[in-house]
């Protein structure tokens, strides 16, 4: 047995990137500075819908410091006040006649410090007329509703329809089920709140460059679009994501602040830096879910699955600008079907405007593949209640059997692998299911409310074969390109970009084992347009099912060159060479052997006769399927009746991701994927009062959970490799977060089984529980 | 509601400054600078230790904790004069000699950062919490760290590398290493 590559595939070695940020060494953009360097800073709207009648520079430019306002009059000269989103809509980058959301970006006020700007923003005189306000997206398509953009020639606020399914077939195969249950879920707007927030400094040079340093997810889509929307040339615009103090896909879209900045840079002729406070993050900056869901499920009397229809609105605020890279207009929301094989399945989604900021997919999720798994699991769990089924024994009965792999979901996807059961039974021996339900049993004769749910979620990420994914027509491959110097050490550079989840480590971790060098010696870089490959970026845990995959790929193509050089070295043909222990051996005389680093030297200072000089290779990697990590989640909470405060007690988290690179890192994304799956369960929510008022644009208002609230996580790993990819990887940045939320608030309806409540929509306030339990006492 | 209307005021900036003696990571700066000036842009900007981040403006995250006289301090909430005739430590003094502190070595070992950015200001609360408390408690550990918001780790290995630092501190001191 050969040893195995230090820092190799499956070691959990410690990140290599710590060492700057255990130092404050990080390099974010805020920690830019350049001579001469100005701030810019935003006045935003009060009002939640409103004409401007005037703006005012006058006051602003009399502050000292202040050197220039910028509003939409003035980018509208420049054919600048609007700029397209992702799906084909458009967005206002400064208004020039109407506010369409409270927060939002009315001018931009540019100092010479972060001060002065702050002082301009206070002097800048804005008259609004108050518009009608339109936040319920139900009222927002009644007849008679305020039309909130005529300027797209608009007569209602109705954005889209979308169905997929067989109509026809799940309405028969509903009418023939034994058993059908209907649930309401609403799903509300929740924000990623990354700790830093969005921010960047853009840079003119005296040959015409534009740079921007910039907290994005995504800089080589971005310089495209940067090239697209101002017509300069696309060699003139570098892209730089430096450090990103987490992204969570609020990173991923174009906000009006990095347009102004740019703006500012070319009309000042300075550096200029737009860093955005959290009330500007929390109150404009892309949102997430805001789905009002109803879903009928029917099942036979013994328990079987038979058809699953959902209808969905969709509340996208004032613009789609929903980050949505797919040919679909609600994402991957059919993935809705999750770990069951449905014979019949419908799912029809609607879209409205209201006077709410735009954005709609960002929260640690692969395009609406949260609100499908809510969905679906919570469903099921109320079946298995209502057939009186236990649900891990109504799962088990129901699940996709892991030899019908791969397997055609009814509304379109192939899942590549799975074992649905394999995970659902070690999470009941990790947690001690069947005590838990005796001891449940006993409790509830007391009278007293404890409550264990499950979600048995299937996930759906790596976008994406380009055939479905694009942006703005760039299909959604991503990239690798690696070289490795004359002594053996590495540098790689790939198209995502990483924001806190270890790429500088997890991709040495691929090249060691792919080349077999130690992983100490290969340094990764990312995020800089003008050094790395095209590509997509970091979002959907794409990284891994692409850039990862391109990378094992790239260093197979080097290994091609380097067997021609280590048969020259070893004096002997080609095909006698194989790739073995990590090195390269003359087959059969394990003795003859040359490792990558002898080849390496060799590939600068002694080839073959004909061969190029240098040992590198680039690849981009198209996936040919998504990827499906699964897992099963099994929380057992307790419920104060008098108070309504939910104590989660246990909570085990097994996942499946398919072959694990760094098993610590996995389980960092683990824990901070539960913990951003927790939130929205139990604390999180964006509220607006009827005028539009955003209640929730501080710390003070959404709750971020702290280290007191967050449960103590527990998790476990089974492996189902994916077939399709280089090395078997799946993806796992964001499954918990997809799979908690029904788990806990399963667990918190299992309480109050008694009380005969079937739902409470989420966040599971202390109030809204006690409300259910107490309603139903009054009876 | 989260947006106050603006009362214009035609407001000026304050020109008053004034002159502060700090000792900032055991190096002692005479500044002048305006009053309003916050004590975090004062590190980041005027001294440009970056290390202190700003991630909230109102308190509540953390990212910008400090000691001041070895108390954790959210210098976002601070202003610069505040801290005159002040000693103030930040993530940048904690490596001593090339040796980096037992709780930037938990950090690091146990994986108690992905993004990094909360990092350095739930590192300095933690410095602050193991010299109150050396020997903390996975309760105390969370309810010490309470007023740090992670958003990447879930706190499971930020207890961990606390715990880690705890037991390094109290190991008798081994020469070299």
């Amino acid at each position: 047995m050969a040893e195995a590559i230090a820092g190799g595939i499956g070691q959990s070695i410690p990140r290599k990137e710590d060492a700057r940020f255990i130092r404050g060494k990080g390099n974010y953009v805020d920690d830019v500075d350049l001579p001469g360097m100005l701030f810019l800073d935003l006045v935003r709207s009060p009002y939640a819908h409103a004409k401007i009648t005037a703006i005012r520079k006058e006051k602003a430019l009399a502050v000292p410091g202040v050197l220039a306002v910028i509003t939409g009059a003035d980018l509208a000269a420049a054919k600048l006040a609007w700029m397209p989103t992702l799906m084909s809509d458009t967005q206002m980058v400064l208004p020039t006649d109407t506010v369409m959301f409270q927060g939002q970006e009315v001018a931009g006020v540019v100092g010479v410090d972060r001060y002065a700007a702050a002082d301009g923003v206070a002097a800048v005189e804005v008259d609004y007329e108050p518009l009608p306000v339109v936040i319920d997206p139900f009222k927002a398509l009644e007849p008679g509703a305020p039309v909130l953009r005529p300027d797209k020639k608009k007569t209602d606020n109705h954005i889209w329809h979308w169905e997929v399914g067989d109509k026809a077939e799940t309405e028969k195969a509903l009418k023939n089920s034994a058993v059908v249950i209907t649930e309401k879920l609403y799903i509300p707007r929740i924000h990623v709140s990354s700790i830093e927030t969005c921010g960047c400094v853009a840079q003119v040079d005296a040959m015409g460059k534009l740079t921007v340093w910039m907290t994005t997810q995504a800089p080589h889509a971005i310089r495209t679009v940067f090239a697209l929307v101002s017509g300069l040339p696309e060699q003139n615009i570098r892209v730089i994501s430096p450090d990103i103090g987490g992204g969570f896909g609020g990173k991923v879209p174009v906000y009006p602040g990095y347009v102004i900045a740019v703006v500012a840079a070319l009309t000042t002729g300075k550096p200029v830096k737009w860093i955005e406070d959290r009330t500007g993050n929390l109150t404009s900056d892309s949102f997430a879910r805001d789905y009002h869901i109803e879903a009928e499920m029917g099942a036979t009397k013994d328990g079987k699955l038979t058809a699953l229809r959902v209808k969905t609105l969709a509340d996208h605020g004032y613009t789609d600008a929903a980050a949505n890279p797919s040919k679909f207009p609600a994402g991957l929301f059919h993935i809705i079907t999750g770990s069951y094989p449905f014979a019949a399945a419908f799912v029809e989604v609607d879209a409205a405007y209201t006077n709410k900021p735009p954005g709609g997919i960002a929260y640690r999720c692969s395009f609406r593949v949260t609100e499908a798994a809510y969905t679906i699991e919570r469903l099921v769990e109320n079946m298995a209640h209502r057939l009186q089924i236990d649900p891990a024994e109504f799962r088990m009965r129901n699940f996709i059997r892991p030899d019908a792999f791969p397997f055609k979901s009814v509304l379109g996807w192939t899942y590549d692998s799975g074992n649905y059961g394999g995970a659902l039974k070690k999470a009941m021996e990790m947690i001690g299911y069947a005590d838990l339900r005796k001891e449940q049993a006993e409790k509830r004769k007391r009278g007293e409310l404890m409550g264990i749910g499950i979600s048995s979620f299937t996930e759906i990420v790596g976008a994406g074969p380009s055939q479905t994914f694009d942006i703005l027509g760039i299909k959604m491959f991503d990239s690798a390109e690696v070289r490795i110097h004359p002594t053996g050490k590495v540098i790689a550079r790939l198209g995502t970009k990483s924001q806190g989840q270890g790429h500088e480590t997890t991709y040495a971790q691929i090249l060691a084992e792919e080349l077999g060098l130690p992983a100490d010696a290969i340094n990764i870089e990312e995020g800089d347009t003008d050094t790395a490959p095209y590509g997509l970026g970091t979002y959907a845990s794409r990284s891994t099912p692409t850039s990862g995959a391109a990378a094992a790929m790239a260093a197979r193509k080097i290994r091609e060159k380097a067997a021609k050089i280590a048969a020259h070295l070893l004096e002997v043909s080609p095909d006698d060479i194989e790739w073995k222990d990590h090195k390269f051996q003359v087959k059969g005389v394990p003795e003859k052997s040359k490792t990558m680093a002898d080849v390496a030297f060799a590939a600068y200072t002694n080839f073959p006769k004909g061969m190029e000089a240098g040992l590198e290779a680039t690849d981009y990697y198209d996936p040919p399927n998504m990827t499906y990590p699964f897992g099963s989640y099994i929380c057992a909470v307790d419920v104060d009746k008098e108070t309504g405060q939910v104590k989660i007690r246990r909570f085990v988290a097994v996942d499946d991701c398919g072959v694990i690179i760094n098993p610590t890192i996995v389980d960092g994304q683990i824990h901070g994927g539960l913990t951003m799956g927790f939130a929205p369960a139990m604390l999180e929510e964006i509220p607006y009062d009827a005028d539009g008022n955003n209640r929730a644009g501080s710390f003070l208002e959404y709750l971020l959970p702290t280290a007191v609230e967050t449960p103590k996580w527990e998790t476990g790993k089974t492996v189902t490799p994916s077939p399709h990819h280089p090395f078997g990887a799946k993806g796992v940045g964001e499954s918990a977060t997809v799979g908690a939320p029904a788990a806990i608030v399963n667990a918190v309806l299992d309480a109050l089984e008694p009380y005969g409540v079937t739902n409470i929509d989420i966040p599971l306030s202390p109030h809204k529980v006690w409300k259910a339990i107490h309603a139903k006492d009054a009876k | 509601m989260a947006i106050d209307v603006e009362e214009v005021t035609g407001s000026t900036p304050s020109t008053t400054t004034r002159t502060i003696h700090v000792t900032v990571n055991g190096v002692a700066h005479r500044s002048t600078i305006q009053n309003r000036m916050l004590l975090v842009h004062y590190l980041r900007e005027r001294l440009r230790l970056t290390g202190t981040h700003i991630g909230c403006d109102t308190a509540h995250c953390g990212a910008c904790t400090v000691l001041v006289d070895g108390t954790p301090v959210k210098s976002c909430n601070l202003f610069a004069v505040q801290v005159d005739g002040r000693k103030v430590d930040t993530v940048e003094g904690l490596e001593k000699g090339g040796k980096l502190h037992p709780v930037q070595e938990g950090f690091h070992l146990e994986h108690g950062l992905q993004c990094g950015y909360c990092t350095p200001g739930m590192m300095m609360a933690s410095v602050a919490l193991l010299a109150r408390n050396p020997n903390p408690t996975e309760e105390e550990i969370r309810r010490g760290l309470s007023g740090n918001l992670c958003r990447c780790t879930g706190y499971v290995n930020i207890v961990k590398a606390v715990q880690h630092a705890a037991k390094k501190m109290q190991e008798p001191a081994k020469g070299g290493a």
